[in-house]
């Protein structure tokens, strides 16, 4: 859906809402999804992004979003330099992915306590983006709504557990899927919600055996 | 967004008794569940960022391709010696439309309007009136509102973006989105704004989207010119009395449609047009070939 801010928006640092604020959300929400400092990023850009994205800056875009920034931060264009201040080391890199979305960038990232994360997201126009995949497995949620990303062993009754501790904090989900690698395997709930999800919920997902990572994205401007 | 045609604003303003621009705004607080001072605080920054930006323009800045940069300054000292040919109030139009531009194409913060491709349509043709103390800044942000309006209708029932309907779906937009707003300002009626954007977007109808190199550089920032100038036309035609045989509505479907059929080679894809003259191959090859930083 559009809203008027939408259309006398974003506002952002140029040249392309597509390539540039795209870019930048994707950075961004692929550290959130880490959840901690970034401290080596390899990026894999494919189509349009490959063949155009160093004119649209949307490599200094990508880094941009790594380091935290917004889509309207003045800084987009210099995030190189200020990627190796802050000790993050990136390669840019080409890949031809098959059935994708002409701007997508595959994200094999490394956090500062050893996290490791693979993102595979894509910028479908007007600086909204899609998370495509995580670590391999496809989830497909775009980051306007909070979301939720519960990665668990695949058995039964984790999605009792978690949707039981959203509704007991009067969170109400608004789109949820389940993925997984393998019967048996790692399994991924990609869960959509109205409200913001508090800190000890999340706290308290995390404690569940079985559970073994909770992520936690909210929305610009929730 | 839950406004759907130009009618359905008209509709609304007639059942409602309230005008054009509060229906839109009325709308936004509905749909995002927003207070009315919520709503206008954000158009109010949106707007100070429309002047900011040209406010922070230099001309000294180059895109990174080299292509683009300094015209907004070369305008505006040209105005200095000489009077434009279309008077001062077009030539401070052009100025603004490249300076924004510009400033898109060389990484600056700008409003995407409806695109970021085309940002430098709003902002050129209000920020002279502004300036001149014409009209006021709660006077530009109703137009704000308008304009608004106009872009939710035309991405919902055609497109805005170039690589879905062409350069008529992204300058053409924003012409007529820049056309109903300059109507508002000078006290124009409902009817008088859908006419204002049915010429708008019916004069620069089948325009292409060709990039060279693929950049949003060439032709896009001077285009941003040609949809201010556009929107200043259509929006004295309309306060002269003069209408769209078509109606408006009309008119944004055969855009869509006309978007539609446009061949891909002329929807972004920098396959044709001016993307493929040699001059826009011999800059894709030396851009390919440049460098890494």
């Amino acid at each position: 859906m559009l809203d008027i801010f939408d259309i006398l928006g974003p506002i952002m640092v140029g040249p392309s809402s597509s390539h540039t604020a795209g870019a930048v959300r994707i950075g961004n929400i692929a550290r959130t999804l880490l959840g901690n400092e970034p401290v080596e990023a390899k990026l894999l850009l494919h189509g349009s992004f490959a063949e155009t994205g160093r004119g649209h800056g949307t490599d200094r875009a990508l880094v941009a979003g790594l380091l935290g920034m917004q889509p309207d931060d003045l800084d987009i264009p210099n995030s190189f330099a200020l990627a190796r201040e802050r000790g993050l080391h990136f390669t840019f890199g080409e890949v031809q992915l098959r059935e994708a979305h002409p701007n997508t960038v595959v994200l094999d990232l490394t956090g500062q306590g050893g996290e490791h994360l693979k993102v595979q997201a894509c910028s479908i126009g007007g600086g909204r983006i899609q998370v495509d995949k995580l670590d391999d497995v496809p989830v497909g949620f775009t980051g306007e709504y909070n979301t939720l990303i519960i990665y668990n062993q695949d058995d039964c009754g984790y999605v009792s557990e978690v949707s039981k501790a959203l509704s007991q904090a009067q969170v109400n989900i608004a789109n949820m899927r389940l993925r997984r690698q393998g019967k048996g395997g790692l399994a991924i709930m990609v869960i959509e919600v109205d409200q913001k999800i508090p800190q000890s919920v999340i706290t308290s997902l995390r404690k569940l055996e079985g559970i073994r990572k909770a992520t936690y994205y909210e929305r610009e401007g929730a | 967004m839950a406004l759907d045609s130009m009618q359905e604003i008209l509709d609304k303003s007639q059942a409602w008794g309230k005008s054009f621009w509060e229906v839109v705004l009325e709308t936004d607080m509905q749909e995002r569940e927003v207070s009315r001072e919520d709503s206008l605080d954000r158009m109010r920054h949106t707007w100070r960022s429309m002047v900011e930006t040209s406010d922070g323009y230099a001309s000294d800045r180059r895109s990174r391709s080299g292509l683009v940069g300094g015209d907004g300054g070369r305008m505006r000292e040209y105005m200095e010696e000489h009077e434009p040919i279309g008077g001062n109030f077009l030539g401070q139009v052009i100025a603004e439309a490249l300076a924004t531009g510009e400033s898109n194409a060389c990484m600056r913060r700008i409003v995407a309007a409806p695109t970021a491709g085309a940002c430098g349509v709003m902002p050129a043709v209000l920020i002279p009136l502004y300036r001149s103390g014409k009209v006021s800044e709660d006077e530009v942000v109703k137009a704000l509102y308008v304009a608004s309006g106009i872009g939710a209708v035309v991405a919902y029932k055609a497109c805005i973006a170039g690589a879905s309907g062409g350069c008529q779906a992204e300058i053409g937009t924003a012409s007529a989105m820049a056309a109903g707003a300059l109507v508002q300002l000078r006290g124009g009626n409902e009817e008088q704004i859908c006419h204002a954007v049915a010429m708008a977007l019916k004069n620069l109808l089948g325009l292409v989207c060709d990039p060279v190199a693929g950049l949003v550089e060439v032709p896009c920032v001077k285009r941003n010119v040609v949809g201010a100038a556009n929107a200043i036309c259509a929006a004295d035609m309309a306060l002269a009395g003069i209408t769209s045989r078509i109606p408006v509505d009309q008119v944004i479907d055969a855009m869509g449609d006309v978007g539609r059929r446009l061949p891909i080679e002329f929807r972004e894809t920098a396959l044709g047009g001016l993307a493929v003259t040699p001059f826009g191959q011999k800059v894709k090859e030396q851009l390919k070939n440049a460098p890494e930083e």
